[in-house]
């Protein structure tokens, strides 16, 4: 029946096409069979559509009204059971911002960095595909859309049955340091990224590698973590990652428990060493002129964070408050050189100041408080401050920077259901020295389609 | 030194495990029937209070490390602890309690499940497909529920299968009894008209023949707004109803909102166990609710 519903509609649309030939009483007399045909078939659908309904009615009374007795399996009325959980994240703002590209003084640029775009502006679509493998793996992939582009932001297996606390994870993941590391955007707080990741790693540290956790037995929460993997990503470089063996390894211990029922924490310690080869930045020389630096040597970096998250009596449903803060301090020590931007009026002289030994040692934090004060409505507020450190870059033409990038940002998010968010976010940005931007307004929207996301702590 | 700690620790849980079963609930009902049918021989804990609602809790640090050393998890199942326990599964690198495994037992693939739709649609809400997951506030479920955990208990530890099989049978005995006296107690409530405060009074009301007529939530686990209540009140007037029932770890403003303006009682049930002060196990949870609802129709 369908069919030929459908072939109707079909025949409807191609009509036009044919109607050259045809002349306009034919084509009324055929529009009107079809009509008539069309409506025929519609009424037909519909009394038979009702006829099921009102089955379906009565099974249902009968149903409600006899006891449960009979076992069945609860899975059974989900279709579509062996195919991955599926979830598409929907996200997109509004920006207003001081015109001219903006960067954060005194640090190399880390990483790609997503959005900073003006006006209305689409955020990566992000794709989620997850399953169980076989009954000792699983899978999950996320991968994020763009004009243009998609990337792989995580494709990963991990062990699910090795028992004994372990687990391991293989693939492309993001790293287990820090504690916003592992978080998508669309889980963030605030609209955009906290200054230091920024210039940790751009959005977030991602591994292609191996990494190994173990939960130790006990009643507090110990959790230990090692990774080795390529070192692609900043601060590692694509040719640090060329290389056989690891090009970065981490470290990371986490601890965590509850304080009562109605709070509960964690902390944690990680350690990052990468090896970047030709790592090239740009940054302005003595001059104001731009010039590409490539950087090769070794990056070291600690992070410590602090999570602690409060409900009454544990129910987040009403009320609850978190509270964040992370610290790191980086070291990176290696050789520099410029490329001869002369042409541009640049300092960078190709064998008389284009290389030498490159030494930072830098650090920053931030933290931030977000407070659900009724169903649905969050507020947050969140202070990041960075601090440029010790930097030299020997005879190279390039100014120390001494600053204290810094930012405050205010927002307000509003949840119609646990699958969608409307943020708003007003922020005061002097992360870049000379030229604060103290207006900036962000509107934002996060929704999620698919399978029922579970977030980490 | 730490290595002395790691050590002691270790010895510590492995000890532990030895002594009984380690058994990590869900939800307190699950935790109470595991401890009816298992006495001694388990040590068991609930991920959640009555005072949480159990679909919307974190896998949070402690319950991890909780179900690294479990032996058995008992939960619902059928999506209502779907925001965490898969997280806590995997993240406790306990092979034990994975899914499929024999220390995972999920209660509702052992009972017929209400409000079965079959295909899912946010629009209608946080809506489950596969049933409605609140099934132990029938207590007939609990029968059907306790013996299949009792099996499942003896299968994990067979050197005490006949101490759980006798549980079982008793427990079975006094539910039965319980349950055979609360139906009789309960006859005045058949088709007293009902609104709810979320479908979790849906096996309730099927149980005692209660009539469910509205619900404060729009859509399942969408929280009422004041325009949604409104629309409710005009609704009341034309199907009116005689009580609110809500769980004690849902708001009580829309409830009380509600009940000052359409004239009706609104009642806190206590849901599970320890959701009240006299509900302290399986029977007297049922004991006090039925007190409780009885009295509010007074």
């Amino acid at each position: 029946m369908f069919k030929r519903t459908l072939l109707a509609a079909a025949m409807a649309c191609a009509l036009p096409l044919s109607a050259h030939a045809a002349t306009d009483a034919d084509l009324a007399a055929e529009l009107l069979k079809i009509r008539t045909e069309f409506d025929q078939k519609m009424k037909e659908m519909q009394t038979a559509y009702e006829a099921r309904l009102k089955e379906m009615e009565g099974r249902m009374a009968q149903a409600t009204a006899a006891p449960a007795v009979a076992t069945s399996p609860a899975k059974d009325a989900r279709d579509n059971t062996f195919n991955p959980e599926m979830s598409l994240v929907l996200a997109g703002s509004y920006a207003h911002r001081k015109p001219g590209e903006r960067h954060i003084t005194g640090f190399l640029a880390g990483g790609h960095d997503h959005g900073g775009a003006r006006g209305f502006s689409l955020d990566h679509t992000e794709l989620t595909l997850a399953a169980n493998i076989d009954p000792t793996l699983r899978g999950y992939a996320n991968i994020a859309f763009a004009d243009g582009e998609a990337e792989v932001e995580e494709a990963w297996f991990q062990t699910l049955a090795l028992g004994n606390g372990l687990a391991v994870r293989g693939g492309r993941f993001l790293s287990g340091i820090g504690y916003a590391n592992e978080q998508h955007p669309h889980a963030w707080d605030f609209a955009d990224n906290s200054l230091m990741y920024s210039v940790l790693f751009g959005e977030h540290l991602a591994q292609d590698g191996v990494q190994m956790k173990w939960l130790a037995p006990t009643d507090t929460f110990v959790e230990l973590g090692a990774e080795i993997g390529r070192g692609g990503n900043f601060p590692g470089s694509d040719d640090g990652g060329n290389r056989n063996g690891a090009g970065a390894w981490s470290l990371f211990a986490h601890i965590g428990d509850d304080f009562g029922t109605s709070s509960s924490w964690r902390a944690g310690l990680s350690y990052l060493s990468a090896r970047p080869e030709n790592r090239a930045t740009h940054v302005e020389d003595i001059n104001d002129v731009e010039a590409e630096t490539l950087f090769s040597g070794k990056s070291k970096t600690w992070l410590a964070d602090f999570v602690w998250k409060w409900a009454p009596d544990g129910n987040p449903k009403a009320r609850n408050f978190k509270f964040q803060t992370e610290y790191f301090r980086r070291n990176e020590r290696g050789d520099m050189s410029c490329a001869d931007n002369t042409v541009d009026g640049g300092a960078c002289t190709a064998g008389v100041n284009d290389s030498d030994r490159y030494s930072a040692r830098q650090s920053g934090w931030y933290a931030q408080g977000v407070y659900q004060f009724m169903p649905r409505w969050r507020v947050g507020l969140r202070h990041d401050r960075l601090d440029t450190g010790k930097v030299g870059f020997g005879i190279l033409p390039v100014p120390t920077p001494n600053a204290t990038p810094n930012k405050w940002s205010l927002m307000a998010d509003y949840s119609p259901s646990e699958f969608s968010r409307f943020r708003l976010q007003l922020a005061h940005d002097r992360s870049m020295q000379g030229n604060p931007d103290d207006n900036q307004i962000t509107l934002q929207y996060m929704h999620s389609l698919g399978a029922h996301g579970a977030h980490k702590f | 030194m730490l290595f002395r700690i790691v050590f002691f620790s270790l010895l510590l849980a492995a000890n532990t495990a030895h002594a009984a079963l380690n058994v990590l609930a869900c939800e307190p009902e699950w935790a109470a029937l595991t401890q009816e049918l298992a006495g001694d021989l388990a040590r068991v804990t609930s991920a959640t209070t009555a005072k949480q609602d159990p679909h919307h809790i974190e896998a949070r640090p402690s319950l991890i490390a909780r179900a690294r050393n479990a032996d058995l998890l008992v939960c619902t199942g059928a999506e209502l602890e779907v925001g965490w326990l898969p997280l806590l599964q995997r993240e406790s690198g306990n092979a034990r309690i994975q899914p499929g495994r024999a220390g995972f037992f999920e209660a509702s693939a052992q009972v017929r499940l209400l409000e079965k739709s079959g295909h899912a649609d946010r629009a209608q809400g946080d809506v489950h497909p596969g049933g409605n997951p609140h099934i132990h506030a029938d207590p007939r479920n609990l029968l059907t529920v306790g013996a299949a955990l009792a099996r499942r208990l003896a299968e994990l530890d067979p050197a005490n299968a006949a101490i759980y099989a006798a549980r079982n049978q008793d427990f079975q005995r006094r539910m039965s009894a319980a349950i055979a006296r609360w139906e009789s107690d309960a006859v005045g409530l058949r088709g007293v008209p009902v609104v709810v405060h979320h479908r979790s009074w849906s096996y309730l009301a099927d149980w005692l023949g209660l009539k469910v007529v509205a619900d404060l939530e729009p859509k399942p686990g969408i929280e009422p707004s004041v325009s949604s209540l409104a629309s409710l009140l005009d609704g009341l007037k034309a199907r009116p109803a005689r009580l609110i029932l809500r769980a004690g770890y849902q708001s009580s403003k829309p409830a009380d909102w509600l009940a000052a303006r359409a004239g009706i009682v609104a009642v806190e049930l206590p849901y599970t166990v320890g959701g009240s002060a006299a509900a302290k196990d399986l029977f007297s949870l049922f004991d006090d609710t039925l007190a409780r609802l009885k009295g509010a129709l007074k």
